[in-house]
């Protein structure tokens, strides 16, 4: 509890802690976006999302390693993760979309595993990041810094979840996409090609998060290991904010970035992993707690 | 309670005679075996949930690593004989595990569905970095069990008959539950919790008394583990979601999720294709359990026995598991 005695005794620290958080967030609701596109459209909750942003960043970190500039990577992690995710809908995920939610669970579950222990036995488990080269902000006389790549890779998150909802507004595969998420027989009676739909719905959201995890690569690390605190991440702004909120996503995002960072900052390093996954449960525990009362006052 | 015909017995003798036997046969294998039955009474602890009442738990290794850290502690705190601390480790790791099982089953087991599934995920991997960040508990380095006092080789084969008495006791007991009653019950809750609870069941009750049950053995076995591995590490043992955590689940699945015996067969077949994964595709074992969990999710979601009746219904009338599993159908 002495660091929250710290953070009283220095306000500036709380604003450094603030301003991280936000910027972390925006990156989070990139993901997170693309669960609550998936589990809108096509009624599945894939839990390797995390690896996706996860395989994201090992794209950016190659490109980075073969000389490409880490912000150039970004669109082209996104593109290289489309493929993978139109591939993994091909070949996996559209034999589950109909079954019930838990066989698809465990099924993207296992696909988490499997994508981890391939990026373990072809990568290795180092922790890696591709370095930008950007500078440090120094803001009120030394005593907040922001790293310049934070500031642009929340621009960039910003910039491409903007981009996604254009796309889903005006194009006609995005119209398609959203009929599909109201009603997907009355959809398929239009004329639209349901599975054609999905195969671009996972594709999309692969790549979004293939973008959110190069932004990762840059800011912070990538390793194996770190897709599930992202998937469950995503999991937890998606149930906060509602399906199809988008304002509601970002808030959720921002709001878990801070807390997760003034968390860290007063239980340690070491509790954050913890922090994150006890915040799931509370968060199921205190949902179910709530609809619990609406219904009473319902019946 | 009645016994069944000696018709039913037939399989059991058989599998019990093994288990007994099989130590001296093959004495290498002695922790493989061991494991063999550490992952039979995973199966079916999950299935009690998973399978009979329809609540699918990511988090149940919870209970394991908290009954094999309470055992882990009494052993090292308490400076009894090596077998009164282990056998009250044990006890004193059961008993937390159906306390932790009941607190949090009051919060937890209200939520419906994948909300479940996650949330329990989410627990399960909780209670792993918690436990990885206290010092008590050895933090991330783990701990280590007191020394096996007996001769070279018997730390193996005592553990070995430890965990097969557990496997052997857990079966009729949870054949003895799905039996009555509460078999009832919990089945209603799997096809129609609403329903069953307009009946007049008190659902929140069976479903806090299932999770307990399953608990209990996954609280004792903890502490046979924890001592059979000789280290815990809070996420790679003693709270391992993404190898024991999943593993339970899939072996349930791959024999039959909802039916007794689909479990054990699915845990002997599991056990014996990962020992021949880590034997011949050293490196990329987990690559490989990874895609068999695919594979099996994606083409065998009823599972060996859920297509054997299928496929032979009549055979199945009258059968061993016919009476437990299929309640309300």
């Amino acid at each position: 509890m002495d660091n929250l005695r710290l953070l009283f005794a220095a306000p500036p620290l709380s604003l450094q802690l603030l301003l991280d958080g936000i910027l972390i967030g925006a990156i989070f609701a990139l993901a997170a976006y693309g669960m609550a596109l998936v589990w809108g459209v096509m009624g599945l909750i894939n839990v390797a999302q995390g690896e996706l942003v996860m395989l994201g960043g090992y794209a950016a970190y190659f490109l980075y390693r073969a000389g490409i500039h880490p912000l150039l990577g970004v669109p082209v992690a996104a593109v290289l993760l489309f493929f993978l995710g139109w591939a993994l809908y091909r070949s996996v995920i559209f034999r589950v979309v109909d079954k019930d939610l838990f066989i698809s669970i465990l099924a993207t579950y296992g696909l988490s595993i499997l994508l981890q222990q391939l990026a373990n036995g072809l990568f290795g488990a180092n922790v890696r990041t591709a370095e930008s080269g950007f500078g440090t902000l120094v803001l009120l006389g030394g005593e907040v810094t922001i790293a310049e790549i934070k500031l642009i890779s929340f621009g960039a998150a910003l910039l491409t979840g903007a981009a996604l909802l254009v796309f889903l507004r005006r194009s006609r595969m995005g119209q398609a996409i959203r009929a599909t998420a109201q009603n997907a027989r009355a959809a398929r009676v239009m004329g639209i090609d349901t599975d054609r739909v999905y195969a671009w719905t996972f594709g999309i959201n692969a790549a979004i998060c293939g973008a959110s995890g190069a932004l990762v690569a840059m800011t912070w690390i990538v390793h194996p290991y770190l897709g599930l605190p992202y998937t469950v991440r995503s999991f937890m702004i998606v149930i906060l904010a509602g399906l199809g909120n988008v304002l509601g996503v970002l808030a959720a995002a921002l709001g878990l970035g801070v807390a997760e960072n003034f968390a860290g900052f007063i239980l340690g390093a070491e509790y954050q992993a913890a922090f994150i996954f006890g915040l799931l449960v509370v968060i199921l525990v205190w949902r179910r707690f709530s609809l619990a009362r609406q219904r009473r006052y319902l019946t | 309670m009645k016994l069944p015909p000696a018709r039913e017995l037939a399989i059991p003798a058989v599998v019990l005679a093994f288990g007994l036997v099989a130590p001296v046969l093959a004495p290498a294998y002695r922790s493989q075996m061991a494991f063999l039955w550490v992952m039979v009474v995973f199966a079916l602890t999950w299935d009690l949930l998973g399978g009979q009442m329809g609540y699918n738990s990511f988090g149940n290794i919870l209970f394991f690593g908290v009954g094999m850290y309470a055992c882990v502690v009494v052993q090292r705190d308490l400076h009894l004989g090596y077998y009164s601390a282990l056998f009250l480790g044990m006890g004193v790791g059961a008993v937390l595990a159906v306390a932790v099982a009941a607190v949090i089953g009051s919060g937890l087991l209200g939520l419906r569905g994948h909300y479940f599934a996650i949330g329990t995920l989410g627990i399960g991997i909780a209670a792993g970095e918690l436990a990885s960040g206290w010092d008590f508990v050895g933090g991330g380095g783990g701990m280590v069990p007191p020394l096996f006092p007996g001769a070279v080789g018997g730390r193996e084969t005592f553990f070995y008959y430890l965990s097969f008495a557990l496997a052997v006791i857990t079966f009729p007991v949870l054949r003895w539950l799905y039996s009555g009653r509460f078999g009832l019950a919990i089945n209603a809750i799997r096809d129609d919790e609403d329903k069953a609870e307009a009946m007049g069941l008190r659902t929140t009750q069976y479903k806090t008394t299932a999770w307990c049950v399953s608990a209990f053995f996954l609280g004792l076995m903890g502490g046979v583990v924890g001592n059979l591995v000789g280290f815990i590490d809070p996420r790679e043992v003693a709270f391992a979601g993404s190898t024991f955590g999943v593993w339970m689940v899939l072996m349930a699945i791959l024999g039959g999720k909802g039916t007794l015996w689909g479990p054990v067969l699915g845990a002997v077949i599991f056990h014996v294709t990962k020992e021949l994964f880590w034997t011949y595709l050293l490196g990329w074992q987990r690559v490989a359990l990874g895609l068999l969990i695919v594979v099996i999710v994606v083409f065998f979601p009823r599972g060996i026995l859920g297509w054997a009746r299928e496929r032979w219904p009549e055979r199945f009338g009258h059968g061993v598991d016919e009476a437990a599993s299929e309640g309300g159908r």
